[in-house]
């Protein structure tokens, strides 16, 4: 791939509709190209998906490769990742950008040891000055900052989400569409997708809160999180945890922020109880404001936020509980 | 039945934000006095997952084998006073720098030099570098399947069948064996080394193995063979200016906030 240039986009869909993060992918990767030289191409895999095309164009792909298959609906690295390198092969970019989600971070290291191409994971930043491909990346629990370049002439990058500005939608825009033959044998996917559970989510979720009220170990156990509940729903946001509410059990792992959770950036962040670790502000520190009430004064989330309360949870929640209640009158 | 699990001894990842320093001249970070390396708490629920079969189980062999440096050494005592039987010391002396490409390029030529094996447990990312990359890259270098965020990991005759962790819940996905599953924190705490495997640990047979060992030459490893230049490593910068609400009592602090958020437009 010598003549590599330009930028593609690996798009994920959930409920056959591409997820947030793939405009954004979209976004960094029209910035990108426009250094790197080339076209912002789209790689859309699955089952009866063609109707989306159209609406990645208007997002900013100038070509969409479609491959459609049965086994593709379902991701299985297994039956992705040949459908994939097919798509390399005939655009040729420079830069692959994948979800840094739980498809996107199973698919990229793959693909990338496959391609024999250089990977980042969890970007927040890319930039290609000059026309060289760098990347800004979160490490030792979000401790730190690495800024990488590469030796490959293709690089496969996972993007956090909300880190890049998405494309601004374009409903008159044209590109083209391509598509891609499929032949993959059921016997070549090695891995069989038995059960889905999801987890029951009441009121809103999590990701598209605009307020998110978290409890970590400070809350002293389950029952603290139904006070958090009553916050939310007062102020229709949703409920988030750290890691150690969720090792102890206290919630569902989906309730989780942070590092190895979700993402969030809602415009009011309630961190109760959370010490702050840097492996949880890599969830939440791009919230617009975060409010800290902790019974420690040292405690570091105080660090990351823009309004703080000391003093005793078990009092103080409640009482912020009734205050809501009155300002929502 | 033989389970290898991947193994990474880095420095404690809950040391706190404030004493946590790089040294942006060698891009390396500075350790903190007076505390010790730790096994990677992923790899240790990896050595938890392969207990935890091994008890369902019986005979089941397990292999620990981690790649670094002396001190490495004391990760794989860890292991095996976990329950490992025993352990690989891949070593990095003069091979240092490289990325998750090299590590898995010796890793797996390790694994194929360690005869029959049927599960291959990696954490899902090391706490240091966070990068995720060995587990799915040892699937392609080995040609193995992968299965990857595990919370629950169970073998049923020739198949393991994984209970995995996805955005909006869980998925359980079957392979057959060999398969290299990579483990999350949701599978939950691993247990302490015991006084019985301390005991035993020192007596249990632990191999050392070199670059030249496995065929490779230094130019494929560390800084030369990886693929990622690190330009820059440092500490991003917090304007650390917190507002601190005031009052005599709960429910006078509570009306306080309240009412900055009401200013500020935020609720």
């Amino acid at each position: 791939m010598a003549n590599a240039a330009g930028v593609l986009v690996i798009v994920e869909l959930a409920d056959g509709k591409p997820i947030s993060l793939v405009f954004e992918q979209l976004g960094l990767a029209k910035r990108l190209s426009e250094k790197l030289g080339g076209s912002v191409a789209v790689a859309l895999l699955g089952s009866g998906v063609e109707a989306v095309a159209q609406d990645l164009i208007a997002q900013g792909a100038d070509k969409v490769y479609v491959a459609e298959h049965p086994l593709l609906s379902d991701y299985q690295s297994d039956a992705w990742l040949p459908v994939v390198a097919k798509i390399v092969e005939a655009a040729a970019p420079a830069a692959i950008l994948v979800g840094n989600t739980t498809l996107g971070t199973d698919l990229a290291p793959r693909l990338a040891f496959r391609l024999g191409a250089g990977v980042a994971m969890g970007c927040v930043e890319m930039n290609a000055d000059g026309g060289k491909l760098q990347a800004v990346r979160s490490c030792f629990g979000n401790k730190a900052r690495e800024k990488i370049s590469f030796k490959t002439a293709v690089v496969v990058a996972t993007i956090k989400p909300k880190s890049q500005e998405p494309f601004v939608r374009d409903g008159a825009r044209s590109g083209e569409t391509i598509k891609i033959a499929v032949d993959i044998q059921a016997s070549a996917v090695r891995t069989t997708l038995i059960s889905r559970e999801k987890e029951k989510t009441e009121g809103v979720k999590l990701e598209n809160a605009s307020v998110v009220v978290a409890g970590g170990r400070g809350l002293g156990g389950p029952e603290g999180f139904r006070d958090l509940e009553k916050l939310a729903g007062l102020l229709k946001g949703a409920v988030g945890a750290s890691r150690v509410a969720v090792d102890l059990g206290w919630v569902p792992p989906s309730w989780q922020i942070g590092l190895t959770g979700k993402t969030v950036t809602p415009e009011v962040y309630f961190a109760i109880g959370i010490s702050g670790a840097s492996h949880h502000l890599a969830g939440c520190g791009g919230s617009k404001a975060i409010v800290a009430i902790n019974s420690d004064a040292e405690a570091a989330i105080f660090n990351d936020a823009k309004f703080g309360i000391i003093g005793d949870l078990k009092a103080i929640v409640p009482a912020l509980i009734e205050e809501v209640r009155k300002a929502k009158a | 039945m033989h389970i290898i699990v991947c193994a990474k001894q880095i420095q404690n990842p809950e040391i706190a934000t404030s004493v946590f320093r790089v040294d942006e001249q060698t891009n390396k970070i500075i350790p903190v006095a007076g505390m010790p390396l730790v096994m990677s708490p992923f790899d240790e629920q990896c050595m938890e997952a392969a207990l935890r079969i091994r008890e369902k189980l019986g005979e089941v062999k397990i292999t620990i084998i981690s790649l670094g440096p002396k001190s490495t050494k004391d990760v794989i005592k860890h292991g095996l006073s976990m329950g490992a039987d025993e352990g690989v010391i891949l070593d990095e002396e003069g091979l240092e720098g490289g990325d998750g490409y090299t590590t898995a390029l010796m890793l797996s030529e390790a694994i194929k030099k360690l005869g029959e094996y049927d599960l291959i447990l990696t954490g899902r990312q090391a706490a240091d570098w966070d990068a995720g990359l060995v587990g799915p890259g040892l699937s392609e270098m080995l040609g193995v399947p992968a299965i990857t965020f595990a919370k629950n990991v169970q073998v049923e005759g020739r198949r393991v069948k994984v209970v995995r962790v996805v955005e909006d819940g869980f998925e359980t996905v079957e392979a057959v064996l060999p398969a290299i599953v990579t483990i999350s924190n949701e599978l939950g705490e691993a247990r302490k080394p015991n006084l019985r495997e301390t005991m035993k640990a020192a007596r249990k047979p632990t191999k050392n193995m070199t670059a030249a060992d496995l065929g490779l030459d230094a130019s494929r490893l560390g800084a030369a063979g990886a693929r990622r230049v690190l330009e820059k490593l440092y500490i991003p910068t917090k304007d650390g200016k917190c507002d601190f609400v005031q009052g005599g009592s709960p429910e006078e602090l509570a009306a306080n906030l309240v009412r900055k958020l009401q200013e500020a437009k935020l609720i």
